[in-house]
């Protein structure tokens, strides 16, 4: 679910795929997540504007994900949105569906005390794959660029007290796509349906303060595409545009005292530079709980810390 | 549980690994050389287009005989870029010997396609046009939308079309063997042909092509040159062609393009922007009809699309023709009639399906596309190349197609200025469309007339595909009401008036000695 872009701008928060944070064996946290996203100014190439045919264009996204302690060290996670957008100028019409399905696979490499903290270190493996037939080549009102991707992602992890900072480094391949026309422009005519989709890398770094009850992070990410084409002025966008952010954000997370198990969930993030992407502001809000199914006491998201 | 995990790495790994292959297969690139069935020696007899009979261009002298120490040079010229050919060159052989006409028609379709982007406004809301005459300043010349466009293709297919009538005509008269014949150790890079080599067929298409692109794209000159570069090296590292060959087709064709470059600087298309005077007026005297005028939806308000381009030369047929082919009024906006077609409209754009989306993206050529004419001219070459013609019979088929499509866009912007329909959209805010909204007025559908003028005469080339063609014309058409951007009434009379210009050109093909 890491895309970025003119299309549904999946907010960097994740508590997932992306934070220090593991579910201990045999627990399985499961929730919903809201995302509303939205964008009036964007970079076509380098330059900014804004576009009165299109308006503010809008995303809002419907998430279930889950995350399953196969053991204390090894988490299997997963995401799957709903998603539809909005221009609220100009003709074009807005589009819905289900996306991409995202599967991770999360390993803690390493755990090891360092001066007061402690250090870890983690593997995550992802994969994602489109579920649905929509129409990536319908930017910037797509629900997503409908590309089979997989990241693999180095993170490291330092906590002292309740204090922590996380920074991780994904390098994203990114499968070929199919469009539903049979010949395109990028910088010259291609006469297929298939389109080549630049990979990408992600940077993340994230640092805040955890405890049982109470997360709350600031963060600060960097998408970038490893090849692509700008959009030339006044043009359309095309999924293998290059596209780059960089985003910062809040996040916070509290467990419900009375309700074991249960958490809520809130963001938000401003994309303070791009290329090729709009100028979002994204919010989301999710509620979250776990099922132990070791029928011992629940545990909370983050064990092996506390 | 270790284990599990590396299992999953590795086929993490091996997935990867897979994902890299992200080479493209593009048909266009695996278009065999050209080996015609026919080869039609006899071209040098056929109808032409404007220059008359080809028999007086004097700069094709007689060529000198194969033992005088010139053309010996030129030989030895071919065989020393024989022996040390590089891999580059022999994918330029391989990509320029499926044809030089589909080539450059290739060519043409990409700057098409760069060019067809509407220019973004100025600071007061109005709008820049490009200029001609300073074609490298923003808005960069030219804005190829899709009447443009259509003239490009027709312009360069038609002047290609003579320029190799003419060169068959003396081909035939000199009869000068290609290099491979007078010479048996020259290498044949292609397939080998009976056709005489002087003058060149790729010079005539080149020089034809370059005359009208200086006019058509004068800001892609380098692109172009660099182009014909590897068309002249391809015939000369082939074995195909001398260099004076080359040299004297290209010649030919320049003077051929005269005659072309001389009609499109007059055939009014120069003038089809208008005025904001008449822009005004278009509104006011459809108003006073008593219709609803059409209205430009873009935001700042964007002057009509080339409402003149109606007025423009047909190749085809004459203007009082146009007048008797002319789509009767479309259904008076007070009508209820009108609003039937507009809740269908309205329909097609609450209840879009998967189904019609791939039809409404498929047929979209919109934006920085070639335009509909770019995408008949792709389908038929993808016909063409399985039929095997000659390289003067593929120009003749495309200049039908390409006149018939300029004659089509003709037709359809003059039907659409004379009753100025407004969209769908315009008259129900309520619907919103599934492909780009073109800035001119509904009636009727450009899409719909250029498909039924190119499925009518491509289906009389190849007849065992005419209901394919066919078939894929009423899609095309029905990709717009689909899409939400056209009513009924304008896809089916569209339809039928490009069937009509079709039939013009099906009526030259029946008389232009190649059939």
């Amino acid at each position: 679910m890491s895309a970025c872009c003119l299309v549904a701008s999946t907010p960097a928060h994740s508590q997932t795929d992306a934070d220090g944070v593991m579910m201990s064996k045999n627990n399985f946290c499961s929730g919903v997540m809201y995302n509303y996203s939205s964008w009036e100014n964007y970079w076509e190439g380098t330059h900014k504007r804004n576009n009165a045919n299109l308006g503010t264009v809008s995303t809002q996204m419907l998430g279930v994900m889950g995350n399953y302690g196969v053991t204390d060290k090894l988490n299997v996670l997963f995401g799957i949105p709903y998603v539809k957008t909005k221009a609220t100028g100009g003709q074009l019409h807005g589009m819905k569906g289900i996306q991409d399905l995202s599967l991770w696979i999360k390993y803690v490499a390493l755990e090891k005390n360092v001066g007061n903290g402690v250090i870890s270190l983690y593997t995550i493996a992802g994969f994602s794959f489109p579920v649905s037939d929509y129409n990536a080549d319908f930017l910037p009102l797509a629900i997503g660029l409908h590309s089979k991707n997989l990241s693999l992602r180095g993170m490291v992890d330092y906590q002292v007290g309740n204090w922590f900072a996380t920074a991780s480094a994904t390098y994203v391949v990114r499968d070929n796509i199919k469009i539903y026309r049979t010949s395109y422009y990028t910088t010259e005519m291609h006469y297929t349906n298939e389109v080549k989709m630049p990979d990408a890398a992600q940077f993340n770094l994230r640092a805040g303060y955890r405890s049982d009850r109470f997360m709350a992070e600031a963060f600060f990410s960097k998408w970038k595409t490893l090849g692509g084409f700008d959009i030339t002025k006044n043009n359309m966008p095309f999924p293998s545009n290059k596209m780059n952010m960089t985003a910062v954000g809040l996040n916070v997370k509290y467990n419900i005292k009375h309700v074991a198990g249960l958490s809520l969930i809130g963001g938000s993030n401003f994309t303070v530079a791009g290329r090729n992407v709009g100028e979002a502001t994204s919010y989301d809000a999710g509620i979250f709980y776990i099922l132990d199914f070791t029928k011992a006491k629940k545990s909370s998201h983050n064990p092996k810390k506390s | 549980m270790k284990k599990i995990f590396l299992c999953l790495i590795l086929i993490t790994a091996f997935v990867l690994q897979q994902s890299c292959n992200k080479k493209l297969d593009e048909v266009n690139l695996s278009y065999q050389p050209l080996s015609p069935a026919n080869i039609d020696l006899n071209a040098g007899t056929w109808k032409t287009i404007l220059i008359g009979v080809p028999d007086s261009f004097p700069s094709v002298a007689k060529p000198v005989a194969p033992t005088t120490p010139g053309y010996i040079a030129e030989i030895n010229e071919i065989k020393s870029w024989q022996r040390n050919i590089t891999g580059e060159q022999k994918e330029i052989i391989k990509y320029w010997s499926a044809g030089s006409v589909l080539r450059w028609n290739e060519i043409l379709r990409n700057l098409v396609a760069k060019h067809n982007i509407p220019p973004y406004q100025n600071e007061d809301g109005t709008y820049p046009f490009p200029s001609a005459a300073n074609p490298f300043a923003y808005p960069v010349f030219p804005f190829s939308n899709p009447p443009y466009a259509a003239r490009a293709y027709a312009y360069v297919s038609a002047a290609q079309y003579d320029a190799l009538v003419a060169a068959y005509h003396y081909k035939a008269a000199y009869n000068r063997p290609a290099p491979y014949k007078i010479d048996s150790s020259v290498n044949a890079l292609i397939p080998k042909s009976d056709l005489p080599s002087y003058p060149s067929e790729d010079g005539a298409v080149i020089g034809a092509t370059i005359e009208l692109l200086k006019l058509l794209f004068p800001a892609d000159l380098s692109y172009i040159e660099q182009k014909a570069d590897e068309n002249r090296l391809y015939r000369i590292i082939a074995g195909a062609n001398v260099r004076s060959e080359v040299e004297a087709g290209e010649a030919l064709g320049k003077a051929v393009a005269q005659k072309f470059t001389a009609r499109a600087r007059t055939d009014r298309a120069g003038a089809a922007i208008g005025t904001s005077v008449l822009w005004a007026q278009l509104e006011s005297q459809t108003a006073a009809t008593g219709e609803i005028p059409w209205m430009s939806q873009e935001i700042p308000k964007r002057p009509p699309m080339l409402p003149l381009f109606g007025k423009v030369k047909t190749f085809l047929f004459d203007s009082a023709t146009m007048v008797s082919i002319r789509p009767p009024a479309p259904p008076s906006t007070k009508s209820s009639e009108f609003k039937t077609e507009l809740d269908e409209v309205l329909y097609y754009s609450k209840n879009p399906t998967t189904e019609r989306m791939k039809i409404v993206q498929f047929w979209g050529d919109g934006v920085n596309t070639p335009s509909p004419p770019g995408h008949w001219d792709a389908i038929a070459a993808d016909a063409f190349v399985k039929s095997n013609f000659s390289e003067v019979r593929w120009a003749r088929n495309m200049a039908l197609l390409n006149m018939a499509m300029m004659d089509a866009a003709i037709a359809c912007w003059d039907t659409k200025y004379l009753y100025f329909n407004p969209r769908a959209s315009q008259v129900n805010p309520e619907i919103k469309t599934l492909t780009g909204l073109p800035n001119f007025p509904s009636y009727t559908s450009g899409h719909s007339t250029f498909s039924g003028a190119a499925a009518t005469i491509l289906g009389y080339i190849i007849p065992s595909k005419a209901t394919v063609f066919n078939d894929m014309a009423s899609e095309a058409s029905l990709s717009r009401l689909y899409g939400a951007i056209h009513y009924r009434s304008d896809i089916e009379f569209g339809l039928k008036c490009g069937q009509r210009v079709g039939s013009f050109a099906i009526q030259r093909a029946l008389t232009d000695g190649a059939d």
